[in-house]
């Protein structure tokens, strides 16, 4: 009986504002918090509102027969909480209900795990607590930032205690192999792995409103005629997307909203079908192989790599100086120092120097910088800021645990 | 096809970007098998034949009484109704600086001016008819330049009453007399370049009569090439020629056939440069390039700024610098040419353009053969092409000097900008902007 896996990414990112090299050591503002706050609000109106109540309403007219599962950033429920508390809500209201899985990831949407073992199990951790905290359930599966996985990634989680992890269906991994059944990474014999189904994902998610495709306009009847298609050869159908495709990257008017609401009916009336999460699934299927994922691999459009994030040399100067700071700020322990360092390290900060040609390719989520150039300007200039903050804090530390000192080999000489 | 095009300037004799922009130009065309009659004012010592077009001098074109007849009924109406004001003598410089202004008008005060008019030159020769005459033009940008102007015009469509071709093409204001007058002589479709308008030159303070041959040279012409969009705009909005009949056709940098290498020496491998070329006067905005200089100078102690070109507002900014105290870093290389320019270039960790306005601007396209980065105002046409440089508004001196930081501060920054570059260069070449001007004659000629 193969399953519908849904899965719809929220995140928004604390993006920074023009900060030149003037307001290096004179203000430590680096986020634009009008921008950031009108993003969010405009993101709540077009697309999380509608699209959660849209969710809620067909959870409850299905009664359990559709599920679904939804993985939140940290930064996004920051900015929900600050700006527009009704979306964490919603979501709360989606979690009562106990057809909606909250997949973790890390809580910053960073890409720590690349480069320091200890700031990624640190988000994570702080992500699955205040998941539990928030919505009542301790998150058994994971999606790293953009999807982005590999078997050094299936390890760590199997050590944080996650039972199923979330990848790319990528063609270089999988071969001749289709995404469509339960693996297993090669590093983790008790995970099991759930790749993404690339071709209907990106049906959904990106061709959608193209009116140059050649099958638009998707109805869900048709993606319901594609799905059953696999009845014989799959267990189950990964469809991951951000969610920002109902009503941001896809508007109102293409009919996406339509779409979803009349998906659930048309997959279900071929009766072999159902919809299910990452966790009940994992409890039927046993994996029907291994999947071997020496290098990274993402959900990025082009070549599935890392190379929207680290293609070039600016990016990769900035994610090295970024993590470099690592061990320096956790030694600090200054707790403004952690917020503001956790915050840098969003991934979106990266993508926005990105000089590939169709890089950031979706509208709905526009670079806030004219140029490549000036987000590696600007991330570069609030880095060296913080780096100062960092040593007068490490100053401080020091003195502090002098005098600290000295007033213990006081105490001893009296006694 | 044959082009007749006429021009203020060539290279070897060049004092501004016009020259090397109508050399790579017609290079390219000439390339792709256009005859071209190119003809100045002057030719001095540049042979007639420069291997790929034939250059001529209007200067001493003999004039036969039935052309100038010709000429006055043809010109008549191109002078009066066109043209404002135009035969006032006036001491005009395109550059104007303020010293020249006055000495200038100083010399028009003294004695009547020879070319008061152009009948004034006429050899006292009632005697035959046939008689021709003419007379001498000497190129370049006097303080006489408007007569100088109207007399090329005359010459230089007595020059395309001599010979034969399809299309006229001229270039910026002070060949478009010339141009009005070869038009309604032979009747051939007329093509405007436009380099530069008076509005970028001179900002608000306009030459009302630059600005009249401007307006009716554009309006005559039957198809307008503007270098950017940027000046397209300008000449829609300032001269209300009709959107319709302007072509945009970018500019370009012609490559060195062999490129020079040129070693920075050691004594001063430790610092970084960066680097100002261009006339120093309003539209290049200098003085905008050193108040970026005071601020960077402020957060990075170690930089040496150049100023590489002369202009009416040297002698003011070379007092400014003195004010800020920034003499020690910052240097006035003075007027640059030939060899000198590449190993500048060359030399520069940065090249910054802040031009007020600038229509095209080839330089920064340069700069980039060098390899050296630019940062460009975004009132520059340039910009239009440049992806891969970093852009400011000229009046954003705080937004330069980060940038300037920044680039100085961070070698994969400048690294990444080069490498992308180059790329982006492999596109901007004159090859394309022939194609393109063919594509502009042919539609003209009526796909011929």
């Amino acid at each position: 009986m193969p399953a519908l896996c849904l899965c719809f990414n929220i995140h928004e990112p604390y993006l920074l504002r023009r900060y030149t090299v003037f307001d290096m050591g004179q203000s430590s503002v680096y986020e634009d918090d009008d921008r950031n706050c009108e993003a969010v609000l405009r993101a709540a109106r077009l697309c999380y509102l509608p699209a959660g109540e849209l969710l809620l309403r067909l959870v409850r007219r299905y009664e359990g027969a559709f599920v679904t599962s939804l993985c939140v950033s940290g930064t996004a429920l920051d900015l929900f909480e600050q700006y527009a508390p009704e979306v964490t809500e919603m979501l709360q209201a989606l979690a009562k209900t106990g057809c909606v899985e909250f997949v973790a990831e890390t809580s910053a949407h960073s890409l720590a795990f690349l480069y320091s073992r200890e700031e990624f199990d640190r988000q994570v951790k702080a992500q699955t607590a205040r998941l539990k905290s928030l919505f009542g359930k301790k998150p058994q599966t994971f999606m790293n930032t953009e999807c982005v996985f590999n078997n050094d990634l299936a390890v760590a989680l199997q050590q944080l205690g996650f039972k199923n992890v979330l990848a790319e269906g990528a063609d270089q991994v999988l071969g001749w192999r289709s995404p469509n059944w339960m693996y297993r990474p090669v590093s983790g014999p008790r995970m099991r792995l759930l790749l993404r189904n690339v071709g209907l994902s990106d049906d959904m998610g990106v061709r959608f409103g193209d009116r140059a495709w050649r099958d638009w306009p998707l109805t869900a009847e048709k993606f319901a005629t594609w799905c059953h298609s696999l009845a014989g050869t799959s267990d189950i159908i990964n469809i991951y997307n951000d969610l920002h495709v109902f009503g941001l990257r896809h508007g109102r008017d293409t009919g996406i909203f339509d779409f979803m609401e009349a998906l659930p009916e048309a997959l279900l009336r071929d009766g072999r079908f159902r919809f299910a999460t990452p966790c009940a699934l994992a409890g039927k299927h046993g994996p029907v192989g291994e999947v071997d994922v020496p290098q990274f691999m993402s959900w990025e459009e082009q070549g599935r790599d890392l190379t929207s994030w680290l293609g070039n040399d600016m990016q990769k100067d900035a994610i090295h100086s970024l993590y470099s700071l690592a061990g320096r700020v956790r030694a600090c322990g200054d707790k403004m120092l952690l917020h503001d360092y956790e915050r840098l390290q969003t991934a979106d900060h990266f993508r926005n120097m990105s000089t590939k040609w169709f890089s950031g390719s979706h509208a709905d989520r526009p670079n806030p910088f004219d140029s490549p150039y000036d987000a590696y300007i600007t991330y570069m200039n609030v880095l060296a800021d913080f780096e100062l903050r960092l040593e007068a804090g490490e100053q401080k530390k020091k003195k502090r645990g002098r005098t600290r000192a000295s007033v213990r080999t006081g105490t001893g000489a009296s006694a | 096809m044959r082009v007749l095009m006429f021009g203020w300037e060539f290279p070897p004799h060049i004092s501004g970007g016009l020259g090397t922009a109508c050399f790579g130009m017609t290079r390219a065309l000439a390339k792709k098998g256009v005859e071209i009659i190119f003809v100045l004012p002057r030719l001095g010592e540049a042979s007639e034949e420069n291997g790929f077009l034939r250059l001529r001098g209007a200067s001493g074109t003999p004039l036969t009484r039935q052309l100038t007849e010709k000429m006055d009924r043809a010109g008549q109406d191109v002078w009066t109704q066109g043209i404002r004001c135009l035969p006032v003598e006036s001491p005009l410089v395109p550059y104007l600086t303020p010293q020249a202004y006055v000495e200038a008008l100083e010399r028009v005060r003294r004695g009547p001016a020879e070319g008061r008019g152009p009948a004034m030159n006429r050899p006292e020769c009632g005697a035959a008819q046939e008689r021709s005459f003419t007379f001498e033009l000497h190129g370049g940008y006097g303080p006489d330049l408007m007569s100088e102007v109207q007399r090329y015009g005359r010459l230089a469509a007595a020059v395309a009453a001599r010979e034969s071709f399809d299309v006229i093409h001229v270039h910026d204001w002070m060949t478009y007399p010339a141009g009005m007058l070869a038009r309604a002589l032979t009747g051939k479709p007329l093509v405007a370049h436009i380099h530069a308008t008076e509005y970028d030159r001179s900002g608000v303070n306009v030459n009302e009569q630059v600005a009249g041959i401007e307006r009716a040279g554009l309006h005559a012409a039957d198809v307008v090439v503007a270098v950017s969009r940027l000046t397209r705009k300008t000449i829609i909005e300032r001269y209300g020629v009709p959107p319709e009949k302007i072509v945009v056709v970018h500019n370009a940098v012609a490559r060195h056939e062999a490129e020079r290498c040129y070693l920075v020496p050691q004594r001063i491998r430790h610092e970084k440069r960066v680097l100002f070329l261009g006339r120093v006067t309003f539209q290049k905005g200098p003085e905008y390039f050193m108040e970026a200089a005071r601020l960077v100078l402020q957060k990075i102690p170690n930089v040496r700024f150049f100023m590489a070109g002369s202009g009416d507002m040297l002698p003011a900014l070379i007092r400014r610098a003195g004010q800020l105290r920034i003499g020690n870093r910052f240097h006035f290389a003075g007027f640059l040419r030939g060899e000198e320019v590449d190993r500048m270039f060359a030399l520069s960790d940065l090249y910054v353009m802040p031009s007020v306005s600038e229509p095209f601007g080839i330089t920064p396209l340069e700069a980039m053969l060098y390899d050296v980065p630019v940062l460009l105002s975004r009132q520059s046409g340039v910009s239009e092409v440049l992806e891969h440089a970093l852009k400011a508004d000229f009046w954003d001196t705080r937004d330069m000097a980060d940038k300037i930081c920044a680039v100085l501060r961070y070698p994969c920054l400048a690294a990444e900008l080069v490498k992308n570059c180059r790329e982006e260069m492999k596109s901007i070449r004159w090859e394309n902007t022939a194609d393109q001007l063919l594509v502009v004659y042919r539609n003209l000629l009526g796909g011929r």
